[in-house]
C-alpha cells in the first residue's frame, strides 16, 4: 500500500471527494517537481499515489473513487504542466487491456502489467481479429494447445492488429478447445510479443499508408501464468474487452464542430468561391446532424456522470461513422479541382490516428473504415434491435455445433 | 466559429420525471386512442375534460408564468416534458397554443389580468398567427381603424377552442380579443387534433395589450424550442407502438420483428430519437436558462426533430402495412400531426436557413 492511500485522512472511512483529490495531486506536485523530475519518475510516482485513475482499487493507480472525480486531477495537473502518459498512443492498452486486466486478471498479474501500462513503458496492442473472423468473431480459428507443464503453444494469424509492431504485449483469443460450440472454446490470453514466433507486418490501406498489421503466430509460448480467466471462458472475458472499445470509440466529448465538421465548415467560410447552392443545403443538414451527435454524445456523458449509463451508446459509433463518411465526402467535393489531388500516397506507419487529420481526401478514405473497425454498422443496427428494442434475435444455426464443424 | 455558453443540462430531473408519470397518468385516462378517434369526428375536436384535469386540476397551463404572475413559476423545462407525453398521446387539448405560445406572448407585454387567466387555465389564449409562420418569417396584421380590428386571417390554430386572441394589427399593437366578438371558422385541417381555423374580424372590439413585434418573436420561438419535445413524444409513440406490434405480427411462421431489413429500420429510427431526445433538452434547457444560446438551440431542434417526427410516423404507418392505412388505427392521427408539426412554426428548411446565419455558414 501507499503512503497516500495508507495515511490518516479522508482515505480512512472510505470517501474520497474532489477537495480530497486536489489536495492528493498538490502532495503528489509538491513530492515530484514538475520542472526537475523525469517524465517516467512522474508518471510513475503519479500511480503509485493512486492519482493514474481513480476509479481503479488502491495499489493499482486508483484510490476506489468514483470514475467522475478523474477530471479533478486531470485538471489540477494539467494546470501545473505535468507530463501526460499520451494516451492516444497507448489507447489500446488503456482502454482494453486494462478494464480487462483488472475484471479477470490475478493478483499478480494485476500488479505485473497495469503499471508499466498506464505509464506508457509498455505498449499494448490487440490480437482479436482474423482473416476469416470478422464480424464472426467467435468463429477464430487461431489454435493454442496446451503441453504437458500445462503452458500454451499457439498457431495462427491476425489481422487489423494496430501498434502491433510497437508493442510489447497483446491481448489475445484463441480456440482452445474445437470439439465444442464456438463461444464456449475460446480462452483468454497476455501474449509477449517479443516471442521469436510472433512475426508482424504492416498492412497497407487504402489510405496509402499502415496503421494496422498483420500478425502471423508460429509455435509462440504462452505460459499458464499469462491466461486470464478460466480456460474456455475467452469469449464472455472478451466481452469486457469489445464494450469497452466501442465505448472508447463512440464517448468522447467534443465542443461545437469539433469533429469532421469543423474543417469542411472552415473552408465553407474561408472560401467563398466554392460554394454552391446545393453544398450549402447538403452542408447546412449535415452541421444540424452533427450538432445533434455532439449533442447526444453530452447527454450520454452526462448520464454517465449522474451513475445512469443508457443504452444511447451503442448508437454513438453509428451515428457518427454514417456523419464522418458524409461530411467527409462533401469537403471533398466542395474543395472543386482541389478535390481531385491526394496529399501523399507514400507508406508509412502513423503513432496515432486522427480522423480529421491531413486532407480532405485522406479524411474522406479514412472514415470508410468507420463503419467497419470496433464493430460494422450493419451488426451494430443488429444490437441496438435486440438488445435496446428487444426485436428476436437472427435465427441461428451455429449456436450448438461444435466449431471444428462450422461451415468455412 | 460560433460562442456558446455554459454547458446545457440534458437530463431530466426528479421532479420532471414525476411531473411526466402524473401527465402520462392522467392522459391514459383521458386519451385512448378510439376516443381520440371518435372525437375527431364529432363537432368539438378538443377534449374539454383532459384541458381542465390538465390546466385547472393540475395547474399545468401556468408552467412559463412566475408566481407573481399568476403562474406556477416553473421554466420551459418542465412545459417541455409535458408536450412529450402531450405528443406521445397526440392529444387534443390546446397546451403548445395556449399555455405556450399565447401565454409567451403575454409575457412580452402588460395585460397581466389576462395571463394570469390563461395561467390559471380558465381562459383559452391563441396567437392569431398562422401556425406556419417561422420565428423570424413575416407574419399577416389586421387593421386597427376606429377603436375596432377589420380583416380576415387564416390557418390559426386551435382557435376554435380559444376564448380570447391575441392579434398583431397594422399599427404595431397586439390587441387581446374575446372570440364572441369574431367569426371563427374551423377549416377541414390536414392535422385533426390540431386543427386551423379562419378567424374573421368585422369591427371586433379590441384592447391594446403590447407591441406586437416582440411578443410575436418571443412567442414563435419558443413555440418552435418546445414543439421539438412534443415531436420527440410522437416520435417515441411510433417506435415503441410499431416495435410491440412486430414482435407480435406473425407471417412466414416468425414474428415480423425477427427479420433484419425491419429490425435496421427500427434500430435507425430508435437512433433518430435518441438525437431528438439530445436536441429538444438542449433547446428546452435554453429557453429556460435564457441562455445566448437560444436562437441556435431553437433552430438547431426544429431543423433535426421535424423530420425525424415525420419519418417516425410514416415508419410506423409502413411498418404496420394494411392496418396502418386504416381509419380504424391511430397511426394516421400521428402521422397528420407530425406532418402538421413539420411545418408548425417554420419548417426545417426555414430554421437550417435561420442556422446560416446564426453560426456564418452564408448562402453563396
Amino acid at each position: 500500500m501507499t503512503d497516500a492511500a495508507s495515511r490518516d485522512g479522508a482515505g480512512r472511512d472510505g470517501a474520497i471527494d474532489a477537495a480530497e483529490l486536489r489536495c492528493r495531486t498538490q502532495e503528489l506536485l509538491a513530492a515530484r517537481p514538475v520542472a526537475d523530475t523525469d517524465r517516467t519518475d512522474f508518471l510513475r510516482a503519479r500511480f503509485d499515489a493512486g492519482l493514474a485513475w481513480v476509479h481503479y482499487p488502491e495499489g493499482l493507480g486508483g484510490l476506489g473513487a468514483p470514475r467522475s472525480l478523474q477530471t479533478v486531477v486531470d485538471t489540477e495537473l494539467e494546470a501545473a504542466g505535468a507530463p501526460d502518459n499520451d494516451p492516444r498512443r497507448i489507447g489500446i492498452g488503456l482502454g482494453m487491456a486494462a478494464p480487462t486486466i483488472l475484471g479477470f486478471g490475478t493478483e499478480e498479474q494485476k500488479r505485473r502489467f497495469l503499471r508499466p501500462l498506464w505509464v506508457g513503458e509498455e505498449v499494448w496492442c490487440q490480437l482479436f481479429s482474423e482473416p476469416g473472423a470478422g464480424s464472426d468473431l467467435a468463429a477464430l480459428g487461431t489454435r493454442a494447445v496446451r503441453d504437458d507443464a500445462g503452458d500454451w503453444m499457439v498457431n495462427g494469424q491476425k489481422v487489423w492488429t494496430s501498434s502491433a509492431h510497437v508493442a510489447r504485449w497483446a491481448i489475445l483469443i484463441a480456440r482452445t478447445d474445437p470439439d465444442v460450440p464456438k463461444h464456449r472454446g475460446i480462452t483468454y490470453f497476455v501474449c509477449d510479443m517479443s516471442d521469436p514466433g510472433v512475426e508482424v507486418r504492416p498492412l497497407r490501406q487504402i489510405t496509402g499508408e499502415a496503421e494496422f498489421n498483420e500478425v502471423f503466430l508460429t509455435g509462440v509460448r504462452i505460459p499458464d501464468a499469462h491466461r486470464l480467466g478460466e480456460v474456455g471462458d475467452g469469449w464472455r472475458v472478451a466481452q469486457t474487452t469489445l464494450m469497452n472499445e466501442r465505448f472508447s470509440i463512440g464517448g468522447m466529448r467534443i465542443p461545437r464542430e469539433g469533429g469532421m465538421i469543423g474543417p469542411v465548415a472552415k473552408t465553407w467560410r474561408e472560401r467563398p468561391d466554392l460554394r454552391t447552392h446545393d453544398l450549402h443545403q447538403r452542408l447546412l443538414k449535415l452541421w444540424v446532424e452533427a450538432e445533434v451527435a455532439r449533442l447526444t454524445g453530452e447527454r450520454l456523458r452526462q448520464q454517465l456522470v449522474a451513475g445512469q449509463p443508457g443504452p444511447e451508446a451503442s448508437g454513438m459509433k453509428l451515428a457518427f461513422a454514417r456523419l464522418n463518411q458524409e461530411i467527409s465526402g462533401l469537403e471533398v467535393e466542395l474543395l472543386g479541382e482541389e478535390g481531385l489531388s491526394y496529399d501523399d500516397w507514400t507508406m508509412r506507419r502513423p503513432d496515432f490516428v486522427d480522423f480529421t487529420g491531413r486532407d480532405a481526401g485522406y479524411r474522406y478514405l479514412r472514415a470508410k473504415g468507420n463503419s467497419i473497425e470496433g464493430g460494422t454498422s450493419e451488426v451494430l443496427l443488429n444490437i441496438v434491435a435486440e438488445r435496446v428494442l428487444g426485436l428476436p434475435s437472427e435465427p441461428r444455426t451455429d449456436k450448438d455445433v461444435a466449431w471444428k464443424d462450422l461451415a468455412r | 466559429m460560433t460562442t456558446q455558453s455554459a454547458t446545457p443540462d440534458l437530463l431530466y430531473s426528479e421532479e420532471e420525471e414525476a411531473l411526466r408519470d402524473a401527465v402520462r397518468g392522467l392522459l391514459s385516462d383521458h386519451c385512448d386512442p378510439a376516443g381520440v378517434i371518435a372525437r375527431t369526428e364529432s363537432g368539438a375536436p378538443h377534449d374539454r375534460e383532459a384541458w381542465k384535469a390538465l390546466a385547472e386540476g393540475m395547474g399545468l397551463a401556468g408552467l412559463l408564468v412566475p408566481e407573481a404572475r399568476g403562474g406556477q413559476g416553473a421554466t420551459h423545462r418542465e412545459a417541455a416534458v409535458v408536450l412529450e407525453e402531450l405528443g406521445r398521446a397526440v392529444a387534443p387539448v390546446p397546451y403548445l397554443t395556449s399555455a405556450v405560445v399565447a401565454t409567451e406572448a403575454l409575457l412580452a407585454c402588460d395585460a397581466d389580468d389576462l395571463l394570469a387567466e390563461l395561467a390559471s387555465g380558465r381562459r383559452i389564449g391563441a396567437l392569431a398567427v398562422a401556425l406556419n409562420v417561422a420565428p423570424s418569417a413575416a407574419y399577416k396584421a389586421v387593421r386597427y381603424e376606429g377603436g375596432a380590428l377589420h380583416g380576415e386571417l387564416t390557418g390559426i390554430a386551435d382557435a376554435v377552442a380559444a376564448d380570447v386572441l391575441l392579434v398583431p394589427a397594422g399599427d404595431g399593437g397586439l390587441y387581446a380579443v374575446d372570440t364572441q366578438a369574431v367569426t371563427v371558422t374551423p377549416q377541414v385541417s390536414l392535422d385533426l387534433t390540431r386543427p386551423v381555423a379562419k378567424v374573421v374580424f368585422d369591427a371586433a372590439t379590441a384592447r391594446r395589450v403590447g407591441d406586437a413585434e416582440p411578443a410575436v418573436r418571443r412567442a414563435l420561438r419558443a413555440g418552435a424550442g418546445l414543439l421539438a419535445s412534443e415531436q420527440l413524444g410522437l416520435a417515441e409513440w411510433c417506435l415503441t407502438e410499431t416495435v410491440r406490434y412486430l414482435k407480435e405480427r406473425k407471417q412466414f411462421n416468425r414474428p415480423v420483428g425477427g427479420f433484419q431489413a425491419l429490425k435496421h429500420r427500427l434500430a435507425q429510427l430508435w437512433l433518430e430519437t435518441v438525437g431528438a431526445r439530445a436536441a429538444a433538452r438542449n433547446a428546452a434547457d435554453a429557453l429556460a436558462t435564457g441562455s445566448t444560446d437560444t436562437d441556435v438551440a431553437v433552430a438547431l431542434a426544429q431543423a433535426y426533430a421535424a423530420p425525424v417526427a415525420v419519418h417516425a410516423a410514416e415508419e410506423a404507418l409502413q411498418l404496420h402495412a394494411g392496418i396502418g392505412m386504416t381509419w380504424e388505427h391511430p397511426v394516421h392521427l400521428y402521422l397528420k400531426r407530425a406532418k402538421a408539426d413539420s411545418l408548425a412554426y417554420g419548417t426545417a428548411g426555414n430554421h437550417r436557413e435561420a442556422l446560416a446565419g446564426l453560426v456564418d455558414l452564408q448562402a453563396p
